[in-house]
């Protein structure tokens, strides 16, 4: 448990992704069999114990601590697991308790026997293990690892890629032995599960000038959908939706799952869809958020999927074959399938890259983010290989906002304001509409800081408000409606593009200009 | 009826008996001053009474003039009514507690203290009284400050882990940086460390008063050294991360030595990476241990987080009285 505990720690503390990845890869590297494998899975969220409640824990503790000397400190501390953690009385030598102990003992017992055995070991734990151990047992670490950022970690272990990785993680079993003797130079494990996941090709960004050179007629176009790109796998019986990172979102998509009556794994676009009209990405979004859907949200916002790719079809793997072989394959399964919910992603019809750019800025629906190119003769191969697969983004919105807030950044940023809140004006008053930071030259962030600290009205903590002066054109690639905003609008993929010096913050954009942006509400 | 050792002023906690007040915040004609943190010591008072220490740390804060006369606090000294020592309070270098006598009743002012070992200064000493005036800064059940070895331990992982990044280390520039700094030389760590310019003439001090800080180096480099560093731990005060000076610093780990980094949330809102538990303050064992051993008749908490030290007072049934103090800043140590 201590070292683990440590892990935890320093993984709560830990903004930067490399250094998060350098402590999971210590960790790996070093703990032992089966520990790492429980701290694998209580990382990702694929352990749930969860069994001993806040009230049982305030219980335990209350049992131990006058009610009164615990209830200051509660409100001082503000978490209930980490005032226990620091308040629980130590009783006699420190012991250190096997992570897996604890995970075998905790998910065998029941609940009142799992608090009595909780009491037992907290007994015997320094503080740090005691806090690793309660949130463990109340099931929440919350330090910001996902299951993405674990495998990517998983992957310096040893020599399997991490896409290597993502294709057998799903057949894989707690506390995944195979799994470390693999990157330890074992062998592969075997895909136990049915209907696994397969690593997506992915393709790169490009624009106009790269595509002059090449030949419009070895390329397929389609639209790049506003949606998620999944993978649907059908495979003896076993159907199960995946994101394109192998993240499994069967639950939350039922209506899709029940209707893939089908022996294969296709890839495409997760959409919600009202008859042929395709809803904005936030109605997705709602849905995505979700571990399960209910009646309600299934009618309210019906999945469906636009195919663009065939992967492997009744036992036969396609992957080797060229796009235009592919695509055909894909076209005849979905005929036989006769499906509603379920189409292909049309072919885009242009002989010039010019006719492309056209259909590329006037698209037939709001929801289409720009246009994909495939090569013909290409197979399909896992990872980013550069040329065969392009995505040309519609080009992205901009906006003139007002420097509201500013905030020192991390890692590379240390010491610099560097994260920005930006504002619209409505009427006479500056709405926030969003966050941001970006790339800027290290001779722009001087300035930037420079800025800030001349300008400083209020600090409070690492955040400094600021007197409205700077303008910055900020660069999104969409627009939700949100409650949560006070401005009513969420930016996708917000950045600041160019910062405006010359520009007076009374020019700056009016939040109508924003909200006209909007998607059009698509209802039922 | 007899004159009481202590009462309760405007200007802070005041000595009937000695004519002196102890550690006001606000100029006075006598002060006694238990340690030289800026909001125990403070400029302008006519005639100062402390430790030869803090008399030389208040000069180097304030300059020579920081009050019409001193006197150093060497043995017992009769003043006023009242007989008056300095006994060492393990706080911060010269740090002393208020020990006044008169009448045959005995009250002992602690200033700050911690019963934790410090290789920068001279031991708690603990002194049986009537009345005890304690301070309450981690005066909850829930600050249990680890072994200051343990911490440290900690930094010189990270250390290894990230050679790559120099540590950058929050301290404040009275005893805490010159703590940091031998428990580093303690655990092993014999290459030169960086310090903040601010932290200098403090350190210098130090040395000049036997505490063999080893080699350190003035933290001003230039960018390009900044960025050549290996391994590297660099002290720095609080305020200078808020300051250009951190820029130079390439990816830097941020960590901050003090007590409140028990706390995520505190940990947190500092934007911290590398929280360290390293207090010069007394944790809740130390605080309430310290009570039950001198066994005073009454006593009374200064500043800090009183709520709780009642509460624990009525659960033992001792006498206590919250003070409320003002003008003590909980962050400042
Ligand atoms: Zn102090
Ligand atoms: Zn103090």
């Amino acid at each position: 448990m201590k070292a683990f505990a440590a892990l935890l720690e320093r993984l709560a503390f830990t903004p930067g992704r490399n250094a998060k990845l350098a402590h999971l890869e210590g960790y790996f590297r070093d703990a032992p069999d089966p520990d790492r494998g429980y701290a694998l899975a209580a990382l990702t969220g694929d352990l749930s114990l969860g069994r001993v409640k806040p009230a049982l824990l305030r219980g335990l503790a209350e049992e131990r601590v006058d009610p009164e000397l615990f209830a200051l400190s509660y409100d001082y501390v503000g978490d209930l697991a980490e005032t226990v953690a620091l308040i629980w009385p130590a009783a006699g030598a420190e012991g250190d308790l096997r992570l897996a102990d604890a995970v075998e003992s905790l998910s065998a017992l029941g609940r009142v026997e799992a608090g009595q055995k909780l009491a037992g070991w907290l007994d015997t734990l320094g503080p740090s293990e005691r806090l690793a151990l309660l949130k463990l047992a109340t099931g929440g670490l919350r330090v910001g690892v996902s299951a993405r950022l674990a495998r990517a970690a998983l992957a310096r272990v040893g020599a399997p890629e991490v896409e290597e990785i993502e294709e057998v993680w799903h057949g894989l079993e707690l506390p995944y032995r195979e799994l470390f003797a693999w990157l330890e130079g074992g062998p592969r494990p075997e895909a136990a599960a049915l209907a696994p996941f397969r690593p997506v090709m992915l393709s790169t960004p490009t624009d106009a000038e790269q595509l002059d050179p090449l030949d419009p007629a070895e390329y397929a176009a389609e639209w790049k959908w506003d949606g998620i790109r999944v993978q649907a796998v059908a495979e003896q019986g076993t159907a199960r939706l995946y994101t394109r990172t192998g993240e499994d979102i069967s639950a939350a998509f039922p209506d899709i799952v029940e209707r893939m009556a089908f022996e294969g794994a296709l890839d495409g676009e997760l959409l919600i869809r009202h008859g042929e009209v395709v809803a904005p990405f936030a109605d997705l979004q709602k849905r995505l958020n979700r571990k399960s859907a209910g009646k309600t949200m299934r009618t309210r916002h019906p999945a469906a999927l636009r195919l663009y790719d065939i992967l492997t079809w009744e036992g036969e793997d396609l992957r080797p074959l060229p796009f235009n072989t592919r695509r055909t394959r894909l076209e005849a399964a979905l005929t036989t399938l006769d499906e509603p919910r379920f189409d292909a992603s049309p072919i885009l019809d242009f002989t010039t890259w010019e006719e492309l750019a056209n259909l590329r800025a006037d698209p037939p629906e709001a929801v289409i983010e720009g246009v994909m190119l495939k090569r013909r003769d290409s197979a399909y191969t896992a990872g980013r290989p550069r040329g065969p697969w392009f995505k040309w983004k519609r080009d992205a919105l901009l906006v003139d906002a007002v420097v509201l807030y500013a905030q020192r950044g991390h890692g590379k940023r240390s010491g610099f304001y560097s994260d920005f809140t930006f504002a619209l004006w409505d009427g006479d008053a500056l709405v926030p509409v969003g966050k941001a930071y970006s790339g800027f030259t290290d001779e722009e962030l001087r300035r930037l800081d420079r800025f800030v600290r001349d300008h400083t009205v209020e600090r409070f903590g690492p955040v400094r408000s600021l007197q409205p002066r700077l303008v910055v054109e900020v660069a999104f690639e969409g627009l939700n409606r949100s409650r949560r905003h006070r401005s009513g609008v969420a930016m996708r993929f917000p950045r600041i593009n160019r910062i405006r010096w010359d520009k007076p913050a009374a020019e700056a954009d009016h939040l109508p200009a924003l909200t006209a942006l909007l998607p059009p509400e698509v209802t039922p | 009826m007899t004159e009481p050792l202590l009462d309760l002023t405007p200007e802070g906690l005041f000595s009937p008996a000695l004519g002196a007040h102890i550690d006001p915040h606000r100029p006075v004609a006598r002060a006694i001053i238990t340690h030289g943190h800026a909001d125990h010591a403070r400029a302008g008072h006519g005639a100062v009474l402390a430790t030869r220490q803090t008399l030389d740390i208040m000069a180097i804060r304030y300059g020579a003039d920081f009050a019409g006369q001193t006197q150093v606090a060497d043995g017992e000294i009769t003043m006023g009514r009242a007989r008056v020592r300095l006994v060492p309070a393990g706080h911060v270098l010269g740090s002393a507690q208020v020990v006044i006598e008169a009448g045959g009743r005995r009250a002992v002012v602690s200033g700050d203290y911690t019963r934790t070992a410090n290789p920068a200064c001279a031991p708690f000493e603990p002194v049986p009284c009537d009345l005890f005036v304690t301070e309450a800064t981690f005066a909850l059940p829930v600050f249990r400050h680890p072994p200051p070895e343990v911490e440290i331990a900690r930094l010189l992982a990270s250390v290894a882990a990230f050679p790559e990044r120099p540590h950058l280390i929050g301290t404040y520039a009275l005893g805490k940086a010159q703590r940091l700094i031998m428990l580093l030389r303690q655990a092993g760590w014999h290459a030169p460390i960086h310090i903040h310019g601010a932290l200098q003439r403090l350190c210098d001090y130090h040395v000049e008063q036997g505490i063999p800080l080893g080699e350190l180096r003035p933290a001003t480099m230039d960018r390009a050294e900044a960025r050549a560093l290996s391994s590297a731990i660099v002290l720095a005060p609080p305020s200078a991360f808020a300051s250009p000076w951190v820029q130079r610093f390439a990816d830097p780990v941020v960590g901050f030595a003090s007590g409140w980094m028990q706390i995520r949330a505190r940990a947190r809102q500092r934007g911290v990476e590398l929280p360290l538990v390293i207090s010069d303050h007394s944790d809740w064992g130390q605080l309430t241990a310290t009570v039950e051993e001198l066994d005073p008749a009454e006593f009374w908490i200064t500043h800090g987080r009183e709520d709780a030290l009642m509460r624990w007072a009525d659960l033992t049934g001792r006498r206590a009285r919250p003070l409320r103090l003002l003008g003590y800043e909980e962050e400042a140590e």
